[in-house]
């Protein structure tokens, strides 16, 4: 099993320093798998982590020069780390203005990450940071506990407000309470919600659009003889969702939620290179 | 005592009090003819600062007169009262033209005055406490290993390791080259910790006369604080080191000033036999393998003052050495007795907890004998009381 890979461009440095910094927002600790071709990074809903479940998905040639891997076997060409991702932030935090950054798998005293930067000091010479991170080596046998989660069957897919605008808001509302309604329609128009005693804050948002979703099964595309007006709510956690709009440091390219009613919501951020799925279940 | 701090000097002897504040909560100011001394030391006495500003630096020096048997007053303020007047450094440069600070030694108040823009003058009258001397023992000189080093470099190998980081490990390596790594307590902590490290070629350092192989453990919170005052000074660091266990001595030099940073370092012997011995640091390296986090200070407190409503002073702790104190250990802590001879050094607080080196030293004032030892060791300050 072996793994190395070389950054070198500051682009693309920045770029994946930020979908770390947005994964060691939802996850305390994680999955990342390895493929010849792909990163992923993997929260499985377990208990633990409050339901919620993560996919990001990332191709590895927009961001590395180098990149070779070797699986645990020939048939099964890939390498699942379970690792802290904090810790990968905050390696690539001082590199953004390496020369190269090089990841290698290692395991000297334990399975590590290794992370060298190489900073520019002298003019002749350069600076080597190394940061080792801990990793754990997850074994084939439980390779089945991460698989990409299905999208769930949704009542109504809608794209998401402006980011920003919706963080400010969720940020706001998480002082007044432990949970949100999400509720969302077919003709664009979403509201958050949030009740307690004293209380009760809605935002309302209009003209979102709803994505076309290619009708596989009867479920969406019996859209159309739904009602257009009636809304699919779940109320969740809100600091999930908090934690989520708060990673979001560039805007993506596409934003939108899929809610199943009173289930689940979906969330599915599409940047160019790397998208992301964050699963919140509703609460009873 | 009486000074005036005049232009510029102002924001340097605020940026000082900030780099002290991060020591310790209380600033002690000793005026002495070399010039104005403004010291700091942490609760678990594993870190020592002092700031002097020489008579050159001041509009107006005048430490006060001593008698013959009278000594310069010396007294020592809260932290956050101090730091309080010059909390903002931005608004220091631009709108405080002098500052004057008056002690005089039946006034119930130390005086600091501030002479700002448009006529506006403030007032800060702070209490204070007598006290006595407080001086870490040191030696420079019986260092094996020195680096010197613009501030900057320093600054820049630090802002790899997350500011919340307690202990980092300076050594040398091959090729000359300085590495600093993060400190990891124990193995099991290793595989769950991330250990950062970098390496410094030689002739990144202003100059570099390092035993080789060697390297020393401290905290890096504490040499923070130092490092911001000589990054904004733009003056070169100089890193004195021995063995672990010794302090490690930072010093910063300048016309006007002079800036010592003591900090107790970890030793790394493994046994942890419990007897105390005589001098803290000065013998071998102490078997306790491990780092105090809990800082249970294991110096005996300096300052047993007159005036001053202190409790009773803490013993001194030693390390855990495995050879027989010169003279008794006492098994209840706490208190020692002796004075003039040797220090008696009494086992700490409870066995187990792990003390890093201690190297501060009473002086006594004059008419006792002082600590008859070596100068590594601290003298406990005698102090019959409690």
């Amino acid at each position: 099993m072996r793994f190395r890979a070389k950054i070198v461009d500051v682009a693309c440095l920045s770029h994946f320093s930020r979908i770390i910094n947005t994964v060691a927002k939802l996850a305390k600790t994680c999955i990342l798998r390895l493929t010849v071709s792909k990163l992923y990074f993997i929260l499985s809903d377990k208990i633990a982590n409050g339901g919620a479940s993560l996919w990001c998905e990332l191709s590895q040639g927009n961001f590395f020069d180098e990149f070779q891997m070797e699986g645990v076997a020939a048939e099964h060409n890939e390498i699942y780390l379970e690792f802290v991702p904090e810790n990968l932030s905050r390696a690539l935090k001082t590199a953004q203005s390496a020369k190269a950054v090089k990841i290698k798998l290692t395991n000297k005293h334990c399975p590590c990450l290794r992370v060298a930067v190489e900073l520019p000091s002298l003019p002749s010479s350069s600076r080597i940071v190394t940061h080792d991170i801990p990793v754990g080596v997850i074994p084939r046998r439980m390779w089945n506990d991460f698989r990409e989660p299905s999208v769930p069957d949704f009542d109504v897919s809608i794209y998401l407000p402006v980011l920003k605008t919706m963080k400010s808001v969720v940020e706001r509302m998480k002082n007044l309470s432990n949970f949100i309604v999400i509720e969302a329609n077919l003709s664009g128009e979403m509201n958050l919600k949030i009740e307690t005693d004293l209380v009760s804050v809605t935002t309302h948002f209009k003209d979102l659009g709803n994505p076309p979703w290619a009708s596989e099964d009867g479920c969406q595309s019996s859209a159309q003889g739904r009602d257009l007006e009636s809304m699919a709510e779940a109320c969740i956690d809100i600091k999930k969702l908090q934690q989520l709009l708060a990673g979001q440091q560039v805007n993506p390219t596409k934003a939108l939620c899929n809610i199943a009613r009173k289930r689940i919501v979906h969330f599915i951020l599409l940047h160019e290179e790397v998208s992301l799925q964050y699963f919140i279940p509703a609460i009873a | 005592m009486k000074c005036v701090i005049a232009g510029g000097n102002v924001k340097v002897l605020g940026r000082a009090v900030h780099s002290l504040s991060r020591i310790g909560d209380e600033l002690y100011l000793e005026p002495t003819e070399s010039g104005l001394s403004f010291r700091a030391v942490n609760s678990s006495r594993s870190a020592f600062a002092s700031f002097l500003f020489a008579p050159l630096f001041f509009q107006l020096y005048e430490p006060g007169s001593a008698g013959p048997d009278t000594e310069l007053f010396r007294c020592k303020v809260h932290m956050k009262s101090f730091l309080g007047v010059f909390r903002s450094l931005p608004s220091l440069e631009k709108s405080v033209g002098k500052c004057l600070i008056l002690l005089k030694p039946r006034a119930s108040r130390l005086v600091l005055q501030l002479h700002c823009k448009y006529g506006v003058t403030k007032t800060h009258n702070l209490a204070f406490q007598e006290c006595e001397r407080l001086q870490a023992v040191f030696d420079t000189q019986r260092c094996a290993s020195r680096l010197c080093a613009p501030a900057r470099l320093l600054a820049e190998a630090v802002v790899h390791f997350p500011p919340t980081l307690a202990e980092v490990t300076l050594g040398t390596g091959p090729g000359g080259k300085i590495s600093l790594r993060n400190y990891v307590e124990d193995e099991a902590e290793l595989s769950k910790t991330m250990v950062t490290e970098l390496w410094l070629a030689e002739d990144e350092f202003q100059s570099v006369a390092v035993a080789p192989g060697s390297h020393i453990t401290f905290c890096l919170k504490e040499f923070r604080g130092l490092l911001s005052f000589a990054e904004a000074s733009n003056l070169p660091l100089t890193i004195h080191f021995d063995e672990p266990g010794r302090p490690v001595i930072f010093t910063l030099d300048d016309t006007v000033l002079e800036v010592h940073l003591v900090l107790a370092t970890l030793s790394d012997t493994e046994s942890s036999s419990q007897s105390p011995s005589t001098n803290g640091v000065s013998h071998l390296p102490a078997p306790s393998d491990d780092f105090a986090d809990d800082l249970e200070s294991y110096m005996a407190a300096m300052e047993t003052s007159e005036g001053c409503s202190e409790g009773p002073p803490s013993p001194t702790f030693s390390l855990h050495i495995p050879r027989p104190a010169k003279s008794k250990p006492e098994e209840e802590e706490e208190e020692e007795e002796e004075e003039e001879e040797e220090e008696g050094a009494v086992p700490g607080t409870p066995p187990h907890k792990r003390f890093r080196s201690l190297f501060f030293g009473s002086v006594m004032t004059p008419g006792r004998p002082g600590p008859a030892t070596t100068q590594e060791v601290l003298a406990e300050d005698s102090d019959g009381e409690s």
